[in-house]
C-alpha cells in the first residue's frame, strides 16, 4: 500500500507492506539510517523515533500506522543550520557515548524527557531511560549529559 | 514476520465487519503481538487496526465510576486519572518503558491476558466491568487463565469500567529485565469491601485473594493478614523464583500495598 507521513518536516511517500516495520521504512525506502535497530525484540530502544510528538519503539511500529503522522528521527534533531542541538552537544561535552549504536534512540528519548519534565532529578532520568539499554554500559556519563542538557548544575554523580 | 494484510477502518462497525474474516486479528498497540508475529509464532491473514477509531479512546467520569475506551494508552491513563484515580494511574505509570505506555493500550492489555500483565490485577481487584462490542463481562467472568479470556472470536474489549476505590495501591515486584511483575499485587479499599488483585503469580492467571479480602475488610492494616499464608500449589515457578518465593511475593506485597494505601 502507498504510505505518506511527514519526517523530519518533509513529507515523503513510499510503499509499504502491512508487515513493513516503520523502523524499516525509514532506513529503507527514506534512507535515514540514523535511527538503528539493535535487538529487533523491543527491548533495546535503538529505534527510538517521534510520532506526533510521543516516543515510540520504531520497531514495534508498522509503517502503515504512521500513515499521515509526523515523524521526527535523529537526523531530524540538528540545529537548522547543522550544529549540534543542546542535547547532542551534551552528550558530546560530557561522553555520553562510546560505540555510539544506542545513542539515537538515548537523544531521541532524553529529548521526550525533557519536553514532558525540563528538569528531572537524576533518579527520574535513570527511569526514564528504562526502555533505553546501553550495551556499553555507559549509562553514568549519558545520565549527566542528559542533567547537563536541562540546564541543570551536574550533581556529583557517584561513580558506579 | 509472515505477511497480512493491513486494515485501518476508522469506526467500530468497520473494525467488526472486517473481524468477520476467520484469519483476522484486531491489532491494538502492538507492544506484545509485534513482537510475537517477529517470531512467526502468529499468522494473521490480516490485522484490523483498532487505533485509528476515536469512539475507542478516552476516559472519562460518571457517578464514581471510571471509564477508560479500549484503545486509549498507558500513557494517556496515567495523564487522564492521576487526579480521579491515583492508584490506578501508578500502575500504569509502572508499565513497560515510556516508549511502550505510549502504544500499548488496556484493551489490548486484559484481551491478552499475560499472567504477568499489571492491568487484569486492578480489574479484578476493583471489580471492574469489561464492555465489548457484544456484552458487558464481570471481572471474575472475563479471565479464564493464562492468555485466555471470555472474548468470543472477532469480539473486542471496547472499553473498562472502574468503580473509583477510597484509596488503592498497587506493588510490582519487576522481575528486571523484562520489567513485567515477577509478582504484583493491587489492593483497592471500597465502603463496603476490600479488593485484592494478584497477577504474575499463578498458573492460572489473574486471582483475587479471597482470603485478604476478608481480612482486610474486617481490618484494613498489614497486620491483619499476617496469620494468613498463601499456597505455593497453583504458582509459577522458573529460573526467576520458585512457586514457594511467589507465593511468599503474595503475601508481602499485599502487606506493602495495605501499608502504602
Amino acid at each position: 500500500m502507498k504510505i505518506s507521513l511527514t519526517v523530519n518536516g518533509k513529507t515523503q511517500s513510499g510503499e509499504a507492506e502491512g508487515r513493513t516495520l516503520l523502523s524499516t521504512f525509514l532506513r529503507e525506502n527514506l534512507r535515514l539510517t540514523g535511527t538503528h535497530i539493535g535487538c529487533d525484540t523491543s527491548q533495546c530502544g535503538a529505534c527510538t523515533v517521534h510520532v506526533n510528538g510521543m516516543q515510540v519503539k520504531s520497531c514495534t511500529m508498522f509503517a502503515a500506522e504512521a500513515d499521515g503522522a509526523e515523524v521526527t528521527t535523529i537526523e531530524g534533531m540538528a540545529e537548522p543550520d547543522g550544529s549540534l542541538n543542546t542535547i547532542q552537544q551534551a552528550f558530546q561535552d560530557h561522553h555520553g557515548l562510546q560505540c555510539g549504536f544506542c545513542t539515537p534512540g538515548m537523544v531521541m528519548a532524553a529529548a521526550s524527557l525533557l519536553k514532558a519534565n525540563p528538569k528531572p532529578t537524576e533518579a527520574e532520568v535513570r527511569a526514564y531511560l528504562q526502555g533505553n539499554i546501553c550495551r556499553c554500559t555507559g549509562y553514568h556519563n549519558i545520565v549527566k549529559a542528559i542533567m547537563a542538557a536541562s540546564g541543570q548544575e551536574l550533581p556529583a554523580l557517584a561513580a558506579e | 514476520m509472515y505477511s497480512f494484510e493491513f486494515v485501518k477502518p476508522a469506526t467500530l462497525d468497520e473494525a467488526l465487519a472486517a473481524l468477520k474474516d476467520e484469519d483476522a486479528q484486531p491489532l491494538s498497540g502492538g507492544q506484545t503481538l509485534i513482537p510475537t508475529m517477529k517470531q512467526r509464532l502468529n499468522q494473521p491473514g490480516s490485522l484490523v487496526s483498532l487505533l485509528g477509531i476515536p469512539e475507542l479512546v478516552g476516559v472519562s467520569i460518571s457517578d464514581n465510576v471510571l471509564s477508560i475506551k479500549g484503545a486509549t494508552n498507558h500513557a494517556a491513563i496515567v495523564a487522564e486519572t492521576r487526579d480521579s484515580f491515583p492508584g490506578l494511574s501508578a500502575l500504569a505509570g509502572k508499565i513497560g518503558d515510556p516508549a511502550v505506555r505510549n502504544r500499548g493500550t488496556i484493551g489490548g492489555s486484559i484481551a491478552n491476558n499475560d499472567p504477568s500483565a499489571c492491568y487484569p490485577a486492578a480489574v479484578m481487584a476493583c471489580q471492574a466491568t469489561v464492555v465489548t462490542n457484544a456484552r458487558e463481562i464481570a471481572a471474575d467472568d472475563f479471565f479464564e487463565g493464562m492468555f485466555t479470556t471470555a472474548l468470543e472470536e472477532g469480539e473486542i474489549v471496547t472499553g473498562v469500567r472502574f468503580p473509583i476505590s477510597q484509596t488503592a495501591n498497587y506493588q510490582k515486584f519487576e522481575q528486571p529485565a523484562s520489567r513485567f511483575p515477577l509478582t504484583g499485587v493491587f489492593v483497592a479499599k471500597y465502603g463496603d469491601r476490600v479488593g485484592v488483585g494478584v497477577t504474575g503469580a499463578s498458573n492460572n492467571g489473574v486471582f483475587r485473594w479471597g482470603e485478604a479480602e476478608e481480612a482486610l475488610t474486617a481490618n484494613f492494616t498489614p497486620d491483619a493478614i499476617k496469620d494468613l499464608s498463601m499456597p505455593a500449589d497453583d504458582m509459577i515457578a522458573d529460573l526467576h523464583g520458585s512457586a514457594e518465593y511467589r507465593a511468599h511475593l503474595v503475601k508481602v506485597l499485599t502487606g506493602r500495598a495495605v501499608a502504602a494505601c
